[in-house]
């Protein structure tokens, strides 16, 4: 009987201790490049963060870091999020892709996820989204747009993914413009509202009445704002509190369904090293509304741009389309290949400025 | 009514009290700031100052990252320090730095693939000599023209930044990284790597320099002519002229020291913690330095301390970012706080306070 007592107590203290494993929740941590309250990028991350604690209740702890330089910081940033007990980082800016790898070789049970980089490992995933679906629809925007056909595009750092929206932007507006001029100012910053601000007015002085911008404050809406008669869009996030005008349109980020995605994956434990890199269609970048300050006309196109690149029917990178020097890169009716998106460092014929090296 | 009374001489036990004192207020004012933020104060103090160095959890790692955070804060403000004691004001650590980085990262890559045991040895001199090189400019300017060494010094700052960045997109970028930018892992090369000398320690060769540093700038102030002259030349401009001190020299030797020991703790991030030359590869070591050899009195020994307790609220910090979601502007705040009291309650080194009956007119 006492035996039979001590084993049930067993088995009941087994069950209980199974059940409190399962109860713990599964801790997600997040690395971020600039503050929570960007209005751009991080913020866009940061919401897809509170969407995964939506989603999953208390069966989730989720972590972050904010403004984490992208160097040996970010490191450690990383390392004492593993070691507090991360099952899951996030880590969120191109700058943290050698950190990500040196730190996931350290804590082979914790699984990473790097955005927008290109080295993955056993416990190292990378995601991207292809934002160059929506500059080609800014491109055609601003084309039919611009009166003085001068577009200004502040960059951040000269790396294939700013590139390429360059390019896409540049293909998309000369189409529809062929006397559009683009400037190009290099901020060397993904977030530094004070530099940005210096950049929209420099680019507006020179006579742009087109910002586009691939840095993450409103600043150079507001500088678009503080000028009138000039367009801009808004980045990584919606920016509606610009909205109808100077922000006629947007490129989001939505990151909430992958980051439900991947957490789940942990959960189920068929959580694999993947690469995935989204556009419009499976719904990670999304289109702002186009407000009434561009005409029916051209708000419908590019809807229909739209519509084209999510079912597949049009690629942003379509030939013909030669590189800046002139060669031909894509023949009439070829489509660009991810790889050579992936590592696009080169213009496209039209563009008058040089890639800075 | 309360008066100020300037002491003839600074009060050498307020000397010594008023950094304990700073750092006691900031915890007060730091607490009420987090509290106000819905923070338990009590238990973000507690994380900044106490988990790094004693929580299970973190401590065996954290406690080697405060040596890799200190050494090049330390390393700095010792350079520092012997110009800010003459008079002598270089703000452009920062540049220093930078420009010792890309000296040595670019002799190390210059022989990849190359293993020999002198290539590291040489990018240490490289980083010493571009570092040195950099302050000399300021220097040169100061001494031929007399400009301000401040301005001057700030303003190639950004110079340096510039000089990164281009050094990262072209002629230091790495071949093999797929038009990224950015140089080679200079971890991965191990004739210019700056490794863990002994495993779990944090200790790289940039932490024993800034301990070496140290006790070199102790016995020179204490032992050394040069280190009187620089005493005096501070206290008595006047007087260190009559002492036979030639300022021009003062002012190349105290920039360029500062400048090549900045070089230094660039080269040593380079090739150990950091890796590569990346744009932002700087992270204001320069400057944070500058507060380091404030709160440390300018003195050696203080300055070690002074380091090691910025790193502390570092790495505190950041625990106490994403343990207890405190904001990094609060963080940032509270680091600012730091200074703020120091300089604040410097004045109780200088004056005394006098309590008077109110005069009648």
């Amino acid at each position: 009987m006492n035996l039979m007592k001590t084993l049930l107590g067993a088995v009941a203290a087994a069950a209980i201790g199974g059940a409190a494993m399962a109860e713990d929740p599964l801790k997600v941590g997040f690395i971020y490049v600039g503050p929570i309250g960007d209005g751009g990028w991080t913020y866009e991350h940061n919401k897809g963060r509170l969407a995964v604690e939506e989603h999953f209740g208390d069966a989730v702890e989720t972590v972050f870091q904010e403004s984490v330089p992208e160097g040996a910081d970010a490191e450690r940033a990383m390392t004492q999020m593993a070691l507090s007990g991360a099952d899951l980082i996030f880590t969120t800016s191109f700058g943290y892709m050698d950190p990500t790898i040196n730190v996931a070789a350290n804590f082979p049970d914790v699984k990473f996820e790097h955005a927008t980089g290109y080295k993955r490992a056993d416990n190292v995933s990378t995601y991207s989204a292809r934002f160059y679906e929506g500059r080609a629809i800014q491109g055609h925007i601003a084309g039919k747009m611009t009166e003085t056909n001068k577009i200004g595009y502040i960059a951040s750092f000269p790396i294939p993914e700013v590139i390429r929206g360059i390019n896409s932007a540049y293909i998309h507006a000369s189409r529809v413009n062929p006397d559009v001029e683009f400037n190009i100012v290099w901020a060397y910053t993904w977030f530094d509202p004070a530099k940005e601000a210096d950049a929209a007015n420099a680019l507006i002085e020179q006579g742009a009445d087109v910002i586009l911008q691939h840095t993450d404050s409103t600043a150079p809406l507001a500088a678009a704002q503080a000028k009138g008669g000039v367009i801009g869009f808004g980045q990584a996030s919606d920016m509606s509190e610009y909205a109808p005008f100077p922000r006629v349109s947007s490129i989001i980020d939505d990151w909430a369904p992958y980051y439900i995605a991947r957490v789940q994956a942990v959960m189920d434990g068929t959580w694999e090293s993947t690469d995935t890199w989204d556009g419009i269609g499976p719904g990670m970048v999304a289109i702002g509304e186009i407000t009434d300050a561009v005409p029916a006309e051209v708000a419908e196109e590019a809807m229909a741009m739209k519509e084209a690149l999510a079912d597949g029917s049009y690629h942003a990178f379509t030939g013909p389309i030669n590189k800046q020097d002139g060669t031909v890169w894509l023949a009439e009716g070829e489509t660009a290949d991810d790889g050579t998106l992936a590592g696009m460092d080169f213009y496209v014929e039209g563009i008058t400025a040089e890639i800075p090296n | 009514m309360i008066t100020l009374e300037r002491r003839p001489e600074p009060s050498r036990m307020w000397q010594a009290l008023t950094p304990v004192l700073a750092v006691v207020l900031t915890m007060i004012a730091g607490g009420l700031l987090f509290a106000l933020l819905g923070k338990d104060p009590f238990e973000a103090i507690r994380t900044i100052f106490w988990d790094p160095l004693f929580n299970p959890q973190f401590a065996s790692y954290s406690r080697p990252q405060l040596l890799v955070k200190a050494a090049p804060l330390i390393l700095i403000a010792i350079g520092l320090s012997l110009g800010f004691r003459a008079g002598i004001w270089n703000i452009g650590a920062e540049g220093q730095y930078i420009v010792g980085a890309i000296c040595g990262a670019a002799v190390g890559l210059a022989f990849y693939p190359t293993e020999a045991i002198y290539i590291f040895p040489l990018m240490v001199l490289a980083g010493a000599i571009g570092g040195t090189l950099w302050a000399m400019i300021p220097a040169v300017l100061k001494i031929r023209f007399g400009t301000n060494e401040i301005l001057v010094s700030l303003m190639l700052v950004y110079v340096a930044e510039q000089l990164l960045a281009s050094m990262a997109l072209g002629a230091l970028r790495n071949p093999d990284g797929g038009g990224f930018p950015g140089s080679r892992n200079l971890q991965q090369y191990p004739s210019a790597a700056n490794p863990e000398l002994i495993a779990g320690t944090g200790a790289h060769w940039g932490v024993v320099a800034a301990f070496i540093a140290v006790i070199a700038a102790y016995v020179l102030l204490n032992k050394h002519l040069l280190g009187y002259q620089i005493k005096l030349t501070g206290q008595a401009p006047r007087a260190a002229r009559f002492a036979g001190v030639r300022p021009n020299v003062l002012i190349a030797l105290c920039l360029g020291i500062s400048g090549g020991l900045a070089g230094l703790a660039g080269l040593f991030e380079v090739s150990g913690p950091a890796g590569q030359i990346s744009i932002d590869f700087n992270s204001f070591y320069g400057f944070t330095a500058i507060i380091v050899a404030f709160l440390g009195r300018l003195h050696p020994i203080g300055i070690l301390l002074a380091g090691l307790l910025m790193a502390l609220t570092y790495i505190g910090g950041e625990l106490a970012q994403f343990m207890l979601g405190i904001p990094s502007a609060a963080i940032q705040a509270f680091q600012g706080m730091l200074l703020f009291f120091l300089l604040g309650v410097d004045v109780l080194s200088n004056f005394r306070i006098r309590i008077k009956p109110k005069q009648v007119a």
